[in-house]
């Protein structure tokens, strides 16, 4: 006995130093998170130029803005992967629940003369209520049959809004948030810092419920019905309930984004309520990394930025000199970020999130060959 | 009287519109499971090739006669050769990630109105067109444009032309057999994927022509027209069951015809509301029975 136990007394006091150093390092570097969060809180205390990424120091106002859209469309895009990447669903008509927090927030303030404290959780309220209902319904037909059912609720809502019913909706144009109704310190070009930080408190919750929400026992289910939704039903699972679930929690995200949105730009615009407003959407997701953790947020990111920035690029001096071949495909956001991703669709599959890795196993596999070869 | 007559050949034409780019729409999804959320930017590429051959650029076509027919037949096979290519090298090497394939056409239908937009600027242009059709002709006490009477000729003669192709053709009854069943048809040894090639070019030739006759019809082209008009063939299609010809016809009719008449009769808009309202509503009352091949 005192034999057997010797050497594993010993081993144990061999192998323990190692081990503790990686548990700690493991236990540190889990929350890098962090420190990218303290380093975006800090940002409008920067005046710090970013050369051809933004115009001018990153803490002006203008830059502010554009940071604080980026980082709500990035909360919007991890959001709408609820659907997409983790549960498998693919509906096309996410920008309803965004625009019902838009619009619904904004309708109250002007029309009923309430506050934005009182407002906002109504507007919420409504997206969460729209989600559960027109979801519950949509989630009887399965494929592309949910896509297209999505897709023409959210046609219908988008011709509504634009047909301005009795003026509420302000039609084409849209309507500016009444300033009289707002918090003070969330109005005017002085308080850009303010509205920043909202957005970046916006992300941090969407961050945080969908990485509460997929690991909870309800997310496995998820990836379940996202790998073989036949196999949850034979374990005893209805996948009904679970996919709902997922598609209210997604539209409530999506109706709290729409009230940040609404504050950070002013007002509500039918924009916001197109089809074309839940492919972008998707395209961020799948230019980014469908059912990773940060890969949607990088795609909103980049997604914004070149929206906003590569019109700004394209008059230039640099582009201007260009022949005609070039700079006019140039001059469109647009056409840039559709073939960007098709050519990720092929090139990435699993997005941008996945290049550092595939970089890796392409520089092992020809240090690989490149031995064999020196063999 | 006349006000009726006028609605009903408007619905017509509209219907007529949407029959165009719905037929190739529901061809290419009865057989290949792909939604061609690309397909309103072949038509916007039908017409921007039709303008621009009409506009003077093409020798031989212009806006009047003969020139604007050769102007046609140029935007249509633009839109044809357009839509080879978008299989070929978009949806082909896709064919194993059926979901991929239709996030490309998204791609594809975002770049290329912004691409149409980046070339021709992202305004209406006035559209060319003959002196010979912008009249109008008197029809049961009705002044009715003759631009629609055009579309209603063209979508017959497409629906005329693609029934005798399938029906009458052996490269017709490949696509019906793949449409009915494709794993059989594959395990017989034919290649279907010639015929996927095949029935894009076919979508695409009607949708280009669809958008060279609609530029007649709303009087300009915009780059975002075709991507306008998908959500009503989408809706088509679904009424019509996907992957039926007939069926798509006779959808198109009715959904032209009740846009036109609820919108005004009732409130303008309500009409474009309805045909949404109906596409969610029969998607969820008949998800299997309209198509069988849907879930």
């Amino acid at each position: 006995m005192t034999t057997a136990t010797r050497p594993r007394g010993e081993t144990r006091a061999a192998d323990r130093p190692p081990v503790t150093r990686s548990e700690r390092f493991r236990r540190a570097t889990r929350w890098w998170p962090a420190l990218p969060l303290v380093v975006l809180f800090l940002v409008p205390y920067s005046a710090l130029p970013l050369p051809g990424l933004l115009d001018g120091p990153i803490g002006s106002p203008g830059n502010l803005q554009l940071l604080s859209l980026c980082l709500v469309f990035g909360a919007l895009a991890t959001g709408y992967d609820l659907l997409l990447g983790r549960t498998g669903l693919l509906s096309f008509g996410h920008a309803l629940y965004f625009a019902a927090g838009t619009y619904v927030t904004n309708t109250i303030m002007l029309e009923a003369g309430l506050p934005f404290a009182v407002s906002a959780p109504l507007g919420l309220l409504a997206g969460v209520a729209l989600s559960a209902l027109l979801g519950a319904v949509s989630l009887r037909v399965t494929g592309i049959g949910f896509s297209m059912v999505t897709l023409a609720f959210a046609q219908a809502a988008s011709i509504l809004v634009q047909r301005d019913p009795g003026g509420v909706t302000g039609g084409e144009e849209g309507r500016a948030a009444p300033a009289d109704k707002l918090p003070a310190a969330l109005i005017g070009i002085e308080h850009t810092a303010n509205l920043y930080w909202v957005a970046l408190a916006y992300l941090v919750v969407v961050l945080l419920v969908v990485q509460w929400a997929v690991r909870s026992p309800t997310g496995r289910v998820w990836e379940g019905i996202k790998e073989n939704e036949r196999r949850v039903e034979v374990l005893g699972l209805r996948p009904y309930g679970f996919k709902l679930t997922a598609f209210v929690l997604a539209g409530a995200l999506a109706a709290l984004g729409g009230i940040v949105h609404l504050l950070l730009t002013g007002g509500a615009t039918p924009q916001t309520t197109t089809s074309d407003f839940t492919l972008s959407l998707l395209v961020m997701v799948v230019l980014g990394g469908s059912g990773t953790r940060w890969g949607p947020l990088a795609g909103g990111i980049l997604y914004t930025w070149a929206d906003h920035r590569l019109g700004d690029l394209s008059g230039s001096g640099a582009v201007t000199g260009l022949p005609a071949v070039l700079r006019v495909p140039l001059s469109q956001p647009l056409f840039l970020l559709g073939a960007l991703f098709v050519a990720v669709i092929y090139l990435l599959p699993g997005g941008l999130v996945r290049l550092p890795a595939r970089l890796r196993a392409a520089r092992t596999l020809r240090a690989a060959t490149g031995g064999k070869a020196a063999l | 009287m006349s006000t009726v007559v006028l609605l009903a050949l408007t619905g017509l034409g509209l219907g007529a519109l949407y029959f165009l780019v719905a037929s190739g729409l529901s061809l290419i999804f009865g057989l290949m499971d792909v939604l061609n959320f690309a397909h309103g930017a072949l038509m916007s590429v039908g017409a921007y090739g039709t303008w621009w051959a009409a506009s003077g650029h093409l020798p031989g076509a212009g806006p009047g006669g003969a020139g604007f027919a050769l102007a046609v037949v140029f935007g249509t096979a633009v839109g044809t050769v357009a839509a080879v290519l978008l299989e070929l090298a978009v949806i082909r090497p896709l064919y194993a990630r059926p979901r991929e394939q239709i996030l490309a056409t998204v791609g594809v239908g975002l770049a290329v109105p912004a691409l149409l937009s980046a070339i021709w600027g992202a305004d209406a242009r006035p559209f060319p067109g003959p002196e010979a059709l912008s009249g109008t002709v008197g029809l049961l006490g009705a002044e009715v444009p003759l631009n629609r009477l055009v579309l209603i000729a063209a979508a017959l003669v497409v629906l005329a032309a693609l029934r005798l192709f399938l029906g009458r053709t052996r490269h017709g009854l490949v696509v019906r057999a793949g449409v009915e069943d494709r794993a059989m048809v594959t395990a017989l040894g034919i290649d279907v994927r010639k015929a996927f090639t095949l029935v894009f070019a076919i979508g695409g030739a009607a949708a280009a022509l669809g958008g060279a006759i609609g530029g007649l019809y709303f009087g300009s082209v915009d780059p975002e027209q075709g991507t306008s008009l998908l959500i009503f063939a989408f809706v088509v299609v679904v009424m019509g069951g996907m992957g039926s010809l007939t069926g798509a016809a006779l959808a198109s009719v009715a959904v032209g015809l009740v846009q036109q008449f609820a919108n005004y009769y009732t409130t303008a808009g309500l009409g474009d509301l309805a045909v949404v309202v109906l596409l969610a509503a029969l998607l969820l009352i008949r998800p299997r029975g309209l198509t069988g091949r849907l879930a």
